[in-house]
């Protein structure tokens, strides 16, 4: 296969960015869409030029590091990551748009490398249930229906890629947000905390300066993980709950 | 803004049905329409429970256009202003709801229009002699529908009023948080299809029913 | 003394009383180990690089305790590190499933599947803090399977007859390493621990025969800092990129164990590593990493190959039941599918050896000439799906499937999937004694990084439970004993420990950058990765390993003089990071040639061809080889020290592993 490449090259936060253009030959159809940026960065390096940097790491979808816009699509439409896009999903010859998630929030590193530090900070707003090592009943103790337990683990398996906010017309972090109030809210471990943890959260999520919810589902629709649009909405009735509740530590 | 647009999809649901009365002919239709300025007279004196109505209408307004201001304003800092991405798909085909904005802003000039049409009288399409107001709110709605490009106005501002609506109304029970299962998301977005495509019919049928004559 | 390496002084761990009981050891243990007062903790100050599962929940439990812990990782987040990758489960001897299942048979099962390599008392302790592991994760709310009861589900695992593992889905790492780090991020939130992420620990600071600090390099600005502490933790995990492919992340490396390894900690065990049985085979050159498939896949999915070499290219559904060999049921009729992992990995390899395996040819080396070989075996799930329904098999293994297709191309529902071993964890590691203590005074080792529980190869689903044992329940109840005796005198980055350290490392990098040459690090790393998995990888030899260590001392040469670097310091350089971590790299896999050069048996993941039974099974020497092998530095250009920990079994008998 032959492509072109037109990716977003910026030196610093501080610099302006721009797209460039690369041809790239001798792609295998089996390759992974990051190994065909290896590829691109074999030749570059060889070339002395500066290769193209992206955040990667396991290489296998569940790690949350890897995930760039692809023909204005962020982790390329397939309903996974970036990192299990194989190029069989392109054609020959075609042109391929590669640029990194743009949010406030976000700052640009380096090309397609983003901060995604908010999110760690939206965590530690709230996002977790306070329980010291060595304070727990036994596992049975509590026992936990198994349509939440399932609706629980539906949302916690967010990986945190980030791909909501830079899907999002509105730059919102809200699904994120969203996923982990569910979690935790589905399961009565995380009823203590319920209210105070939404509060926190969605507090910690507009400070960050990410942009409000206007229930479009862009984010969704790209989430590698399926977490739905529902959850936001969980998220606000336990939000709009949370102001009855004299409990918030916000 | 879900609150707010609640109450305003609510108060068009009711003005719906108030223009059915023009099925009925002139006397019921201005009868209805004497009867909002004299309701719960003698509790309240004549036109105060309207203006109380208008008020909480003009505020819904005021509230709902400054949620929108600050949900845009929000948003312009968050994705650091225009020329985002140099390529950019959506994957979710819901142009209602990427519009928002522009529908709200198509709604807002058309109510502008309508007020001073119907209500103050300041635009006096179709009058036999312009020079005076109409008593009877019958004959002024016969009036400005006789035309045929203020039907067609009406038809297009309508569209926009219910694309508005139909993203409006499953959007403000998600943000109450109505939407959390998948079955909760599709009688949400049923119901919001079937609201917005009432409301279309039915705010159509009187202006067409008098551009054809079958109204007069 | 030979010509690869130098015998020292036998070692033994100090640390465990074996005057007591197994099962009484762990509880005297916390009971002699001193405390610390916890208006005293705040004052101290602890170190941890690494926030997987054993650093993460290290630094979360640390931090509740009210010491002060500076955590570093190189990710953007600590959520990422690559505990989040392990997909089957957990152990833990709840025996909910009533089915004779107890802290002793975890134990045993442990042992035993480590083929008599691992210290017994490290392997009952961990047995033992099993049980505490599922308690801790589900209070902190990790979304376990549960039945419609509303209690939790367990399944069964590959080389154990009893249902103890805990899952969540396909994800279970996924789901305990959020867990660990959420209760990570409260600990932040609280002020307990600072976070340094895209840090990556490039020196190791011993000051005064004390670790008391590392050097880190900013991996955005590119900044080189030193930090200091009272103890310093390496939760760094395992070194499998030594093979360039594995199952591992691409950022892991073995540079933050390797640095304390040539600053004095001895490197245990280092050929034992495992190979994988169920991964999804090689497509190219072009591979940068190899994606695993559940172990679980083999509890419903039968593994054959063609009976006859010609039958290899055809389309396996035209390929009739009497031409097909399930090789595994026919050799071990007693597990079947389900033998230990390094029993089912060198079967495929000897299948594809005999020229019987399947899916595309790839290029390899195989000494001097370059030929086609077809490696992959057929994992078929058709008699499943007939037996249970396509349903049933999509709700056990649907994630893997949809991976699978997503990857290969292929549905797994119509065509039986491909499937080859791959690298997949390093049972090998830093030395520690029974409270983690490496051989430096004050520097400790937890999880993968270390070599401790799994002896010559790991049982499936006991990663997750080493990592969290070390981290929630070991590692704070044995550092404390050490953290007694400090706060140790302040030190800076003036001491001249401090300074050296700053050096070296600065230097390095100045090197690496101004070396300018033709090749690209990726080059160098994937033919190394090429001389590791041809000759230390499934099968060793004398003559191929004594190969390997001459190859790989010339490509090390080679490297340090023609590779190319690109970009300079001060900037986010990831050429630069690939290339830092490959120079330890080249120097950890020579070790590893010449461990596995002198373990002149079999066992485990290490099986050495001199060392076989009649019918080709792996041929345990306890005569000779019952001990730890533990690799002090030798020095540059110097031969490693070898020194022998004799492993001691008083509640296990020793019996040659049997799974026939």
């Amino acid at each position: 296969m032959k492509i072109t490449l037109r990716i977003w090259r910026q030196a610093n936060a501080k610099a302006t960015g721009k797209m460039v253009t690369y041809g790239l030959e001798g792609v295998s159809e089996d390759m992974s869409f990051l190994e065909m940026l290896d590829l691109l960065n074999e030749e570059l390096t060889v070339k002395g030029e500066e290769p193209v940097a992206f955040d990667h790491d396991c290489r296998e979808g569940i790690c949350g590091m890897c995930g760039v816009v692809i023909n204005g699509i962020a982790h390329g439409g397939q309903h996974t990551t970036t990192c299990q896009l194989h190029m069989r999903s392109f054609a020959d010859g075609a042109t391929i748009d590669i640029e990194p998630w743009k949010a406030s929030a976000f700052p640009i590193i380096k090309d397609l490398v983003v901060d995604r530090e908010a999110f760690d900070r939206i965590i530690q707003a709230g996002g977790f249930i306070s329980a010291n090592t060595g304070s727990a009943p036994d596992a049975h103790a509590t026992p936990a229906p198994k349509r939440e337990a399932d609706k629980a683990f539906d949302n916690a398996t967010c990986i945190g890629c980030g791909a909501c906010v830079a899907a999002c017309p509105n730059g919102s972090a809200m699904l994120f947000t969203s996923a982990k109030i569910t979690h935790l809210a589905m399961l009565p471990q995380g009823q203590p905390e319920r209210y105070s943890r939404v509060k926190g959260m969605v507090g910690q999520h507009d400070a960050e300066g990410f942009g409000n919810c206007t229930n479009i589902g862009e984010c969704a629709q790209v989430c590698p993980k399926g977490i739905p649009l529902e959850s936001i909405s969980q998220l606000n009735r336990d939000l709009m709950k949370s102001l009855f509740k004299g409990d918030g530590k916000a | 803004m879900a609150i707010t647009g609640l109450f305003l999809i609510a108060f068009l649901l009711m003005h719906m049905f108030g223009n059915f009365k023009m099925l009925m002919g002139a006397e019921a239709f201005d009868h209805y329409s004497h009867y909002l300025r004299e309701f719960l007279y003698p509790i309240f004196p004549k036109m105060v429970f309207l203006w109380l109505f208008r008020l909480a209408l003009i505020a819904s307004v005021v509230l709902h256009i400054w949620s929108a201001t600050q949900l845009t304003l929000r948003k312009r800092a968050a994705v650091g202003g225009g020329g985002r991405y140099v390529t950019k798909k959506s994957m979710e085909h819901s142009y209602a709801a990427r519009t928002m904005i522009w529908g709200g802003i198509i709604i807002v000039l058309f109510l502008i229009m309508h007020i001073l049409q119907y209500t103050a009288q300041v635009l006096r399409i179709g009058y036999a002699d312009t020079s005076q107001p109409l008593d009877s709110p019958y004959a002024r709605v016969i009036a400005g529908f006789s035309v045929w490009w203020v039907v067609a106005v009406y038809a297009i501002a309508m569209l926009a009023v219910c694309m508005h609506l139909w993203h409006g109304f499953y959007s403000a029970f998600t943000t109450l948080g109505a939407n959390v299962s998948a079955k909760a998301r599709s009688v949400l977005k049923g119901c919001a299809y079937a609201v917005s495509a009432l409301m279309y019919v039915g705010f159509m049928i009187p202006p067409v029913l008098i551009l054809f004559g079958v109204i007069k | 003394m030979t010509e690869f390496w130098n015998v020292g002084e036998d070692i033994a761990d100090t640390k465990a009383d074996l005057s007591q009981p197994i099962d009484k050891m762990w509880s005297q243990r916390k009971f002699t180990a001193r405390l610390v007062n916890p208006a005293n903790r705040r004052k101290l100050t602890v170190i941890i690089v690494g926030t997987g599962l054993a650093g993460g929940a290290a630094a979360a439990t640390l931090g509740e305790a009210g010491y002060n812990v500076e955590n570093f990782c190189y990710q953007d987040s600590p959520r990422r590190a690559h505990s989040i990758a392990a997909q089957g489960g957990i152990n833990a001897a709840k025996n909910y499933r009533n089915d004779n299942d107890s802290t002793h048979r975890l134990f045993y099962d442990t042992v035993k599947g480590g083929d008599y390599r691992a210290r017994e008392t490290n392997v009952h302790r961990l047995a033992e803090v099993s049980a505490n592991i599922i308690d801790q994760c589900v209070a902190q709310g990790v979304p376990f399977a549960r039945e419609y009861g509303g209690l939790l589900d367990t399944r069964s695992f590959g080389g154990v007859q009893v249902q103890r593992t805990f899952y969540a889905r396909g994800q279970t790492g996924q789901q305990l390493l959020i867990g660990a780090y959420q209760a990570l991020e409260r600990q932040v939130a609280a002020g307990t621990v600072n976070m340094h992420t895209r840090h990556e620990m490039i020196e190791v600071i011993i000051a005064d025969g004390r670790a008391r600090g590392i050097v880190t390099r900013d991996m955005v600005t590119g900044k080189i800092e030193s930090w200091f502490g009272d103890a310093v933790v390496l939760a760094t995990g395992g070194y499998g990129n030594v093979f360039f492919l594995s199952t591992n992340a691409m950022g892991c490396n073995v540079t933050a164990t390797w640095r304390a390894h040539r600053k004095g900690a001895h490197f245990a065990n280092p050929c034992y590593t495992q190979i994988h049985p169920t991964c999804i085979p090689v497509h190219g050159a072009t591979q940068s990493k190899l994606t695993l498939m559940s172990e679980s896949l083999r509890n419903d999915g039968r593994i054959w190959v063609p009976k006859k070499a010609e039958d290899c290219a055809k389309d396996p559904r035209s390929i009739p039941e009497s031409d097909r060999d399930y090789y595994l049921e026919r050799i071990y009729p007693a597990f079947g599918n389900l033998v230990p992992r390094d029993i089912a990995s060198r079967q495929a390899k000897n299948m594809c050896d005999e020229g019987r395996g399947v899916g595309p040819a790839v290029a390899e080396v195989h000494e001097g000439h370059e030929r086609q070989v077809r490696r992959g075996v057929y994992l078929d799930f058709s008699d499943a799906i007939n037996r249970l329904g396509q349903k049933a098999v999509e709700n056990r293994y649907g994630n893997l499937f949809d991976m699978y297709k997503q990857i290969t191309g292929e549905n797994p529902y119509e065509t039986p999937m491909r499937i080859y071993p791959a690298v997949h964890y390093t049972m090998g590691g830093i030395w520690v004694d029974y409270d983690l203590m490496t051989s430096i005074t004050g520097l400790y080792a937890a999880g993968e990084a270390n070599f401790s529980d799994h002896g010559a190869n790991r049982l499936g689903a006991s990663a997750l439970m080493q990592g969290l044992a070390d981290g929630y329940f070991v590692l704070p109840n044995t550092i404390n004993d050490y953290l007694a005796d400090a706060p140790f005198p302040k030190i800076d980055a003036t001491h001249p420990a401090a300074v050296e350290a700053l050096k070296s490392a600065t230097d390095r990098i100045n090197t690496l950058l101004s070396i300018n040459g033709t090749r690209t690090v990726d080059s160098f790393h994937k033919e190394l990765g090429h001389i590791m998995w041809e000759y230390c990888g499934m099968e060793r030899s004398e003559e191929g390993l004594t190969y390997a260590i001459g190859k790989i001392r010339e490509l090390k040469a080679e490297f340090w003089s023609n590779v190319k670097v690109t970009g300079v310091n001060e900037d986010f350089n990831q050429t630069l990071e690939r290339a830092g971590r490959l120079a330890d790299f080249f120097e950890l896999g020579e070790l590893m040639c010449i461990d596995a050069l002198h373990r002149r048996e079999s066992c485990g993941g290490h099986f050495r061809a001199e060392s076989q039974t009649e019918d080709g099974e792996a041929l345990r020497h306890d005569d000779q080889f019952l001990y730890v092998g533990a690799w002090e530095w030798g020095g540059e250009g110097g031969k490693p020290v070898l020194h022998k920990e004799p492993l001691v079994y008083k509640a296990i008998e020793l019996k040659q592993r049997s799974y026939k």
